[in-house]
């Protein structure tokens, strides 16, 4: 087992993997707090701009849409991750312990 | 429903003003209500059922393990719908529900921060956790540490943020019983109390988990029962919904735009900061990583978590406006004496209820009630096993008596399980007629600035070192908590000192307190020289070959 585990960290793929995958999810992580803050900084310095109707004559202000869009990206990130993560990036992952139990 | 009193008058105030702290778990102080047996039967046949699974559940539960982890055979779905339980509490939706009956889009911001949390988790942590722990986010936090002192840190703080988030949840439940059943907030205590001993007791986290399931999709069903009678209504239109409600409303158009919720920027950012990194750092939530089988599981777990607390938000957003147009045309109904000025009967945060009744008749209204209620004694659940495990777990089998048997580690939890739920019945009762707004925030600040920034650094940071690890723990969480009482939401809310007295000006203290917790790990881990730190730096390739991989992760198989 130390063999192993000793060859998955001089393997170069493996370092560079977990550099790689750290980048995509930081990268992620930040997307998913500049909309957020997005948001909350519009709330703070531009109510109008949220207040601001869809279209003449409706009562529905362009803060609804974005709003419930803030929620719906938050899902939508999550998952296009947690997709990536559980194919490409485990594919990967396997082969790396695999070429090092070889 | 004669005798539906008046609501405190601060009750939709304080809704208003405090910002975060207000959709917390706070339900402010009630009047008991006329008795609702619709209500309490539905009630008491979730209790029977869940009992059942409890029963189930006991005949499973022999380990260790067991009870911390349900045997590590949940599914990534099944554990997404008892984390997004656990996340769904009471007052997350009679709160954010009144929220948006009271303000409009404020309660869509509101809501919005309650989410951000989660794909920080998805991203950064929910497969290192899984990877590197086994029952409890110590078991990672100590990895390559000395295992005392940070098992000491981590169960402090888990202890501190239990004891919070359980107080404002047991005045919750007191309060919510008068209301909801028309019964008496002692009541509430006893029956909350000794059914979640049951639960803990016997079925461990099987049983706490199924428990959540099954509140969630309860909860989940009878919100979209809702959300979609109200859209039918207006023939799925949102924008004919808003200008129903835009029409009846007494603030008519600032429905539909940002009010004062936001004062300042700073405290947007702290409050924001608080609940983005506050939910990776909650223990109750962080131990439902390790009831799945691996990595892949757990990513799946918090994508369905995302899911279902997103999709549950945009629902209570329709149903306050909902309630809008329901009920205030309805004053015979819905409000004290049949007048909009009194305000609804209940209180604010029962607007969510009252619609349940519009549109669903005294048996919905029955339903959503016990729902309501089940919520609360689910959550106190989770966190009573969390407690428990970092008491049995952290402290006693991996402290106190290092090495000790499975049965007895088994033992100290269940003790400490009753022992937790006689603490939280006493201090439901002793806290009944203090003011809780301000404890789930609280717990959120504390979580941010104590468990998540050693998390991070000690799984993350090549050089961060046991010394750093505990000491900025510590500063973290000692700052967390003296702010905050600095604050206007303890130190004049609570404390009674003079308005404008307050000597911490911001709503949340997160962003002092994390970023103290944060730079104190920083400076005394490239401080420590000292040999364990030298042995600590070195063990950390080995951690993160585990984190990265999962070879060697507890449970894991076919490697």
């Amino acid at each position: 087992m130390q063999n192993v585990l000793d060859r998955i960290t001089a393997n170069p793929k493996f370092l560079e993997f977990v550099a790689m995958r750290s980048k995509y999810s930081i990268i992620m992580a930040i997307i998913s707090a500049s909309a957020y803050y997005g948001f909350i900084l519009l709330v703070a310095f531009d109510k109008e701009f949220l207040a601001t109707k869809m279209g003449a004559g409706m009562v529905t202000s362009i803060g609804v849409p974005i709003g419930v869009g803030v929620i719906a990206f938050t899902i939508l990130l999550t998952w296009i991750y947690v997709r990536r993560a559980n194919s490409e990036f485990d594919a990967i992952n396997e082969s790396i312990i695999k070429e090092a139990q070889k | 429903m004669t005798k539906f009193t008046k609501i405190l008058a601060g009750l939709l105030a304080l809704a208003l003003a405090g910002g975060a702290i207000a959709a917390g778990a706070d339900m402010g102080e009630t009047q008991k209500q006329a008795t609702n047996w619709t209500a309490i039967v539905m009630f008491a046949i979730f209790v029977g059922g869940t009992l059942f699974i409890t029963k189930w559940a006991a005949s499973q539960t022999k380990t260790a393990a067991d009870f911390y982890t349900g045997g590590g055979g949940i599914t990534g779905f099944q554990n997404g719908l008892a984390i997004a339980g656990d996340y769904m509490s009471a007052a997350s939706f009679l709160g954010i529900s009144g929220l948006v009956f009271a303000n409009g889009f404020d309660g869509l911001i509101f809501s919005i921060g309650w989410l951000v949390g989660w794909p920080v988790i998805t991203f950064l942590m929910a497969e290192r956790l899984r990877n590197l722990g086994k029952f409890t986010f110590a078991d990672v936090a100590s990895y390559r540490f000395a295992q005392t002192p940070v098992r000491i840190f981590a169960a402090s703080a888990s202890l501190v943020i239990v004891a919070f988030y359980m107080i404002a949840q047991m005045v919750g439940a007191g309060q919510l019983i008068k209301v909801l059943f028309g019964m008496e907030y002692l009541y509430a205590e006893i029956l909350v109390g000794s059914v979640m001993m049951m639960y803990v007791l016997f079925g461990g986290m099987t049983a706490t988990t199924w428990v959540q399931i099954i509140k969630a999709c309860m909860l989940l069903a009878g919100a979209t029962f809702m959300a979609v009678s109200v859209l039918l209504q207006f023939g799925f239109s949102p924008e004919a919904l808003f200008a129903k409600a835009v029409e009846v409303h007494s603030k008519h158009d600032a429905l539909m735009s940002p009010g004062a919720l936001i004062k300042d920027p700073v405290s947007a950012i702290s409050v924001g900061m608080a609940l983005m990194f506050g939910t990776a750092g909650l223990p109750h939530i962080l131990m439902r990583f390790f009831t799945v089988p691996n990595a892949k599981e757990a990513r799946k777990s918090v994508a369905w978590a995302t899911t279902w607390i997103g999709y549950f938000y945009i629902l209570t957003f329709i149903i306050g406006f909902g309630a809008i147009t329901n009920l205030i045309q309805n004053p015979t109904d819905f409000y004290v004496g049949g007048e909009l000025a009194k305000g609804l009967k209940g209180g604010g945060n029962m607007a969510a209820v009252h619609l349940a009744k519009a549109v669903g008749g005294d048996l919905f209204l029955g339903f959503i009630s016990a729902v309501a209620f089940a919520t609360i004694l689910a959550v106190v659940a989770g966190l009573t096993l969390s407690g428990a495990s970092a008491v049995s777990h952290d402290l006693y089998a991996s402290v106190f008596a290092k090495g000790c048997s499975s049965e007895s580690e088994l033992r100290v939890s269940k003790i400490t399980t009753v022992c937790l739920g006689v603490l939280a019945v006493v201090l439901g009762i002793a806290f009944e007629k203090e003011n809780v707004a301000y404890m789930v925030m609280l717990a959120f600040v504390i979580a941010c600035s104590s468990n998540f920034p050693v998390l991070f650094m000690s799984v993350l940071w090549k050089n961060c070192t046991t010394r750093g690890a505990v000491v900025g723990g510590f500063v973290g969480l000692a700052s967390a908590v003296i702010l905050t009482i600095g604050s206007a939401s303890v130190w004049e809310a609570v404390m009674h000192n003079p308005k404008g007295s307050a000597w911490f000006p911001y709503n949340s203290a997160a962003i002092f307190s994390m970023t103290a917790a944060f730079v104190t790990i920083w400076l005394v881990s490239i401080l420590d020289n000292s040999a364990q730190a030298q042995k600590e730096r070195a063990l950390y390739p080995a951690q993160q070959l585990r984190s990265e991989t999962g070879l060697g992760a507890s449970g894991a198989s076919g490697h």
